[in-house]
């Protein structure tokens, strides 16, 4: 790193001096970050003495760390950029853990900083003494305790490389207070090698032509992306695209996916899994061949193993080797980052020229019937509004905007993704592998520290956003008019179905007791608060939202016992899945035991 | 209510009289009919604190076993370790614990000693006290297996006994009548045959 840095900013001895503080701003400056998201403590106050003395790098003050770290995460899904979040020694650590194990999960590119207690008094107890690399080791790509100013600088630099390329992921650099007050050389970024890290991302060439012939010769295709294709940038949603467009194979995407298709396109399915598409998972059943595109085959996706698929070739590109064959085997692996193997799949099927492939219209009409059952109607009502419609009229009111759209955690999150419909990539931030409540509020207002002129909504639950409801003083404070529009059922729908679908209507603490007056409660923060009740009411109601330049809590009071449907209970198969309206009896034993 | 074709009753039913054994979901993935096998893998780390802890707790995280585990630093200039690790698994596991152990960041490379025909042996130091005819016997056993002996009393020897693990489990065996005291084992290394360098 040194040497690297030698040719343009003169050789290490002479390296600039700077206090370990100083090195942090200094370092975050050079990877070009303009934003934190941080709370202060005693362990931090030398970096919080940098902060004050810049003002290159914004930084976010928000009310709880998780919030910080649901910031960041919501600011690196919108831009894919590198998120930044900072937190003290102990119990600013541990408040970080969730938002850290929920980058794990979704592979979210984040560098979260942390105090420790002076290095003399580490194992000692000291006061607020946690062991943050050992808490957050099973939860990072990687952490660092830094013992030695002079490895500073270098440990930042290589920390945002880690948490970038590659299967991005949170990345923990945790820094004794007297590590911040010592002087030390700075190195900028140059360019990094790291001795043992070497993600792979070119897909290696005969199995590209593997792949475009298993492609050329399919009956019954489908292509099968994942939230892998929104973090290798906007050029694999573009190639993503083009060969869909060049093959005319069916598209469907995972929870985490959704943007990298344009859910206008005639080609698209919908979201597949336990909540999704009728047609995407009959699809998947029934295909010859699947392209597997920056997914992992979760079971939330896969349903039963056994039954999963069972007549395909599969075809499975993911820059993480040890998801390929992990819960699903693959025919032809391709471990390469996924708009670069797209890319040379682009390539390769253009090269085959005019030659005729097999007649893919039987597929198109058989995709066509399933779509026919339009698995996601719902009845009509004019007295309440049902949960699906407030989305619907959600979607229509603001899809011509510059919106993003982050969720909370249940069934509201569920009738987002399948009622709002997104046709560019970044504009849907949801936690998909850890299931975070709480997490959509402050992803809102990271969201909007990146694009302050957008329209951002935080599609909610009453319960989850109960769960980090103070991060709207954040957004006050920093003038970010993120929206919050809760879904208001008076109840953890979510478990509720499942209660009653699978634990004999016994509904064990899953009411939504003494809930604040909404909007009193937005009013109590200094946001602006709407209710609304009727479906006749509902337009006016949003639009008086997204015209408010302020944040705004919208409690959208829905019909309470609707539930999420289509839906594949645990240990069912793809083409067993629930339309409408069940009792208990449908599910078997096996399936009551699964999450 | 509309149902698609196939209905889940069925399934309930064969779930309930318990015809179905095959997995329902991820969770419940087990490779009953497949072999486990024991397999020997050794990783070539950099020698960062803290790495070993890394190795450690992915193998108890994701649930998979430890048999033998043995650490060092080789290349005190490279800031190189070696961690030789016994497991056993299925095939499809024991894929996965190289995957993921190459997932680690400062894991430079993995070899699969058992699959590449490596060397492995193990070094145990085991305290025998007895005396007469039996502690003859035991002297004469240990010549058998080339142990040393490196500590005598009158009534007690310690050998010192190199080899693969399974002449190692012998010994202990021959020497438990005989007035086995006590047995240190330093766990499986390995290196690969021939000029090369392993990996
Ligand atoms: C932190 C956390 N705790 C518990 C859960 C389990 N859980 C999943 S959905 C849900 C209920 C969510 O209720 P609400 O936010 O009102 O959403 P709804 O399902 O009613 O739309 C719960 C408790 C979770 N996902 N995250
Ligand atoms: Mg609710």
């Amino acid at each position: 790193m040194g040497q690297m840095d030698g040719h343009t900013g003169g050789d290490v001895t002479q390296a600039e001096m700077l206090t370990g503080a100083e090195i942090v701003l200094r370092a975050l400056t050079d990877q070009g970050v303009d934003t934190i998201f941080g709370y202060p403590g005693g362990a931090v106050l030398p970096i919080y003495d940098a902060i004050y003395a810049q003002d290159r790098v914004r930084h976010i003050l928000v009310r709880h760390e998780q919030g910080a770290g649901h910031m960041a995460e919501g600011y690196a899904r919108s831009t894919g950029r590198c998120g930044v979040a900072l937190a003290t020694s102990g119990p600013g650590a541990t408040n970080m853990v969730t938002p850290i194990a929920d980058a794990l999960m979704d592979s979210i590119p984040m560098v979260v900083i942390t105090g420790q207690v002076p290095t003399h008094l580490i194992g000692s107890d000291a006061f607020q003494e946690a062991d943050t690399v050992g808490i957050t080791r099973a939860c990072t790509k990687h952490n660092y305790l830094v013992r030695d100013v002079n490895d500073l600088a270098r440990i930042i630099h290589e920390a945002f490389y880690i948490a970038t390329s590659g299967r991005p992921g949170p990345v923990v650099i945790d820094i004794p207070k007297n590590v911040q007050f010592a002087r030390g050389p700075y190195v900028g970024p140059g360019a990094i090698e790291h001795r043992t890290y070497r993600p792979r991302t070119i897909p290696v060439d005969h199995r590209i032509e593997e792949a475009v012939a298993l492609m050329a010769r399919a009956e019954r295709p489908i292509i099968y992306s994942g939230g892998g294709v929104i973090n290798s940038g906007p050029k694999a949603s573009e190639a993503l695209r083009e060969l869909a467009t060049l093959t005319g194979f069916p598209v469907t995407s995972t929870l985490m996916g959704l943007g990298a298709f344009p859910a206008s396109s005639p080609q698209w399915l919908g979201m597949l899994g336990m909540h999704g598409s009728f047609e995407a998972n009959n699809a998947m059943h029934d295909c010859d061949v699947m392209v597997c595109v920056g997914a992992r085959f979760d079971d939330r996706v896969t349903g039963r193993l056994d039954a999963f698929s069972p007549g395909s070739k599969k075809i499975h590109i993911d820059i993480d080797p040890s998801s390929i064959n992990k819960n699903v085997r693959a025919d032809v692996p391709i471990v390469a980052d996924c708009g670069e193997a797209l890319s040379a799949l682009v390539a390769a099927w253009a090269a085959r020229g005019r030659q005729k492939g097999p007649d893919l219209s039987p597929w198109r009409e058989q995709i066509e019937q399933w779509r026919a059952r339009k698995c996601f109607a719902y009845p009509a009502s004019t007295g309440i509004i049902k949960p699906q419609y407030a989305i619907e009229r959600l979607y229509a009111l603001t899809k011509d905007r510059d919106v993003y759209i982050t969720t909370e955690v249940g069934q509201h999150q569920m009738w987002a993704a399948q009622f709002f419909h997104f046709d560019q990539p970044n504009r849907w931030m949801t936690s998909g592998g850890l299931g975070t409540m709480g997490y959509g509020l402050p992803a809102a207002v990271g969201v909007q520290a990146a694009h302050p002129s957008a329209l951002v909504i935080d599609i909610a639950g009453d319960a989850s956003v109960q769960m980090t409801m103070q991060e709207i003083s954040t957004a006050i404070q920093h003038d970010l008019p993120i929206k919050i529009f809760i879904l208001n059922n008076e109840w953890m729908g979510m478990v509720r179905q499942w209660q009653q679908l699978l634990h004999g209507e016994r509904y064990s603490h899953s009411y939504s007791d003494s809930l604040p007056d909404f909007v009193k409660l937005a009013e109590a923060y200094g946001a602006h608060g709407i209710r609304c009740n009727s479906p006749a009411d509902l337009d006016d109601a949003i639009l008086e939202m997204i015209n408010t330049p302020r944040p705004v809590i919208f409690d959208c009071r829905v019909e309470k016992a609707e539930n999420c449907f289509p839906m594949i209970p645990s240990g069912a198969a793809h083409n067993e899945m629930i339309l409408g309206s069940i009792t208990g009896d449908e599910i078997g034993e096996a399936g009551k035991v699964l999450v | 209510m509309t149902r698609p074709p196939k209905s889940p009753r069925a399934q309930k039913s064969a779930a309930r009289s318990g015809v179905r054994e095959d997995p329902a979901s991820a969770y419940d993935m087990t490779d009953a009919k497949e072999q486990i096998e024991h397999r020997t893998l050794a990783c070539i780390v950099d020698n960062e604190p803290g790495v070993l802890a890394r190795v450690v707790g992915l193998f108890s995280a994701r649930g998979y076993n430890i048999e033998s585990l043995t650490v060092a630093e080789i290349d005190r200039n490279a800031h190189q370790s070696r961690i030789t690790i016994v497991t056993s698994g299925t095939n499809h596991i024991l894929e996965q614990i190289e995957q993921q152990l190459l997932r680690l960041v400062p894991v430079a490379r993995v070899i699969d000693v058992t699959q590449s025909g490596g060397i492995e042996r193990e070094l145990a130091l085991v305290k025998v006290a007895g005396q007469g005819e039996r502690r003859v016997e035991a002297l004469r056993i240990s010549e058998i297996f080339r142990a040393r002996v490196i500590d005598t009393t009158n009534e007690s020897f310690i050998f010192e006994v190199t080899g693969a693990s399974m002449k190692i489990d012998q010994f202990v065996e021959l020497m438990r009548p005989l007035g086995l005291v006590e047995v240190s084992r330093t766990g499986v290394l390995s290196i690969q045959r021939g000029k090369e360098k392993g990996g």
